[in-house]
């Protein structure tokens, strides 16, 4: 006689009145597939914890954002944000699709060269840029985005040592109305700052002012923000046309368009509150197309976007190693993925689901990484079916900013796998292993044998 | 293994505990415990008769009736178990 399926037995206080007028959310809906492959498959072919990428999905995305801008903007460039998710795999298929590359690092500078990508392709942008940076840089006519006066400064010095002229823009801070101000990087609009430093370049032979730059935040909830930055930039780049008859060719507006995940703290959901593309592209398109340039004045827009579209084809497959329960009797879940491999954990509630069919029963649950350590916490109340060990779960929306800011921390990390549109799967990154971390170190010959 | 005087339970999982006025919901399986519980089966027995019957080994299960007794201590359910 077949046996019948185990469930292990739970028994539930029943409290009258929920959380909120929508009641506790529960995610018991099974995700089996991911672009029509087994969930099961893939973590039996390759492990688990196990990233899965969708290449499919990065190229909707991609197409789905420059159609929102080019239907309202005649001149849209897009470049890809390296440290967002610079696995080579992901940023060839955003350069396939038209984008440039925009990076903070002459590491990751390095990696868009090795790309293939042509250096007056790349912007160069953030804070760390050394000599031998900007020499690079401006020897492959790069994008170099200034971010302070001592860049400023070492670039004209290296403009006149090298005899060239570098191709500059700057970075623009500025008041948009979103708290906190991000004023650490760039220079300052409101105070003066940044027309100081334009002055400077447009005054120094070496430079060539192509373009301004601005980046007002992270994840930002209102479009509005960007009308106010894309309009305080048209202001200065207007300015510069009537004090030294210069036209700024292009403005970039960055990135910080909010993904579909639920940030900590959150009421709603994150796609129920989030901008979309459109009001995006709206509130910029908009501004800069009714400040005042004559139409073959109109500056390119450039786009740094990172989150958006990369997040949602992003998902982390993982297994149950444990369950047990708090001192308070709270059931807790300990999951072969932590807060190591999902950094994001610390800013956003994931929507996690069950790999497999459950029955309609759930508990509340506190989910634990791996970690021997007390931060190790995935989720703090999540509502999931009856786990037990072994059990299989998808995390979600996990493309951005993970498989970067990763920690080789207890554990090593896993393979990355993409999934293409002919549901062909390919190992992008291979799981690390002892001798990826042994081949760094180095023992002195004194520490070399000892007896216990 | 018995539950306390006077625990209502209904024959699709609800159990209220007159004593404290509290409320309770299980899943089938947990139906199934409290019905052996009934029957005063002792945990060997119940686990014994849940492994026939579900694809689970001993093991597992009686892990799982241990985490399940120590709910129903702390919801005053049962007065003590081992």
């Amino acid at each position: 006689m077949t046996k019948l399926t185990y469930e292990r037995p739970v028994i539930q206080k029943l409290n009258t009145g929920t959380m909120n007028k929508f009641g506790s959310r529960t995610e018991y809906t099974p995700v089996t597939h991911i672009e029509g492959v087994s969930v099961k498959s893939l973590m039996a072919d390759y492990g688990s914890p196990l990233f899965v990428i969708s290449e499919p999905q990065i190229r909707r995305n991609y197409q789905s954002a420059v159609r929102a801008f080019k239907t309202r903007y005649p001149k849209v460039q897009f470049a890809w944000s390296y440290k967002t998710n610079y696995l080579n795999a992901v940023c060839n298929v955003f350069h396939q699709e038209g984008a440039w590359a925009e990076v903070v690092s002459i590491f990751e500078y390095q990696k868009a060269i090795k790309n293939g990508v042509p250096g007056n392709k790349i912007i160069f942008n953030g804070p760390d840029k050394s000599s031998d940076d900007l020499r690079t840089a401006i020897n492959n006519h790069s994008l170099i985005h200034i971010d302070h006066f001592d860049e400023l400064y070492m670039l004209i010095e290296i403009a006149q040592e090298l005899k060239t002229k570098a191709t500059i823009a700057i970075r623009v801070n500025m008041d948009t109305g979103i708290y906190p101000i991000w004023d650490r990087f760039g220079f300052n609009y409101e105070n003066g700052q940044a027309w100081n430093a334009i002055n400077k370049i447009m005054s120094a032979p070496e430079l060539e002012l192509h373009g301004l730059h601005c980046h007002i935040g992270t994840f930002m909830l209102s479009a509005g923000a960007y009308a106010t930055a894309a309009w305080k930039l048209c202001d200065l780049a207007w300015n510069v046309k009537l004090k030294w008859n210069h036209m700024i060719q292009y403005l970039d507006l960055g990135g910080g368009f909010a993904s579909a995940n639920t940030l900590k703290g959150s009421y709603l959901q994150g796609s129920d509150i989030i901008p979309s593309t459109e009001d995006y592209a709206d509130a910029i398109a908009t501004t800069i197309l009714n400040f005042g340039f004559k139409p073959d004045e109109l500056p390119m827009l450039f786009l740094e976007t990172g989150r958006s579209l990369i997040d949602d084809a992003g998902y982390l497959l993982g297994s149950v190693l444990a369950t047990k329960r708090l001192s308070d009797g709270r059931r807790a879940t300990i999951m072969d993925f932590g807060v190591n491999l999902l950094f994001t954990a610390f800013w956003y509630n994931h929507k996690i689901s069950p790999a497999q069919e459950f029955s309609h029963h759930t508990e509340d649950m506190v989910l634990y990484g791996p970690l021997c350590m007390n931060i190790d916490c995935i989720r703090e109340s999540i509502n999931l079916p009856l786990l037990s060990k072994g059990d299989q779960v998808v995390v979600h929306r996990v493309g951005a900013y993970n498989m970067t800011q990763w920690m080789q921390f207890i554990q090593m990390r896993p393979n990355v796998v993409m999934v293409d549109a002919k549901q062909k799967v390919h190992l992008i990154r291979t799981k690390e292993s002892i001798d990826t971390m042994l081949r760094y170190e180095l023992v002195p010959e004194h520490l070399e044998q000892f007896k216990l | 293994m018995k539950l306390n005087k006077n625990i209502a339970v209904s024959d699709n999982g609800f159990i209220f505990n007159p004593l404290s006025g509290d409320s309770f919901s299980t899943n089938p399986i947990g139906q199934e415990v409290i019905r052996l519980m009934k029957e005063q089966k002792t945990k060997e027995e119940i686990v014994k008769t849940l492994a026939q019957k579900y694809n689970s080994e001993e093991a597992n299960i009686e892990k799982d009736l241990v985490d399940f007794f120590q709910m129903l201590l702390s919801y005053q359910l049962i007065s003590e178990h081992e």
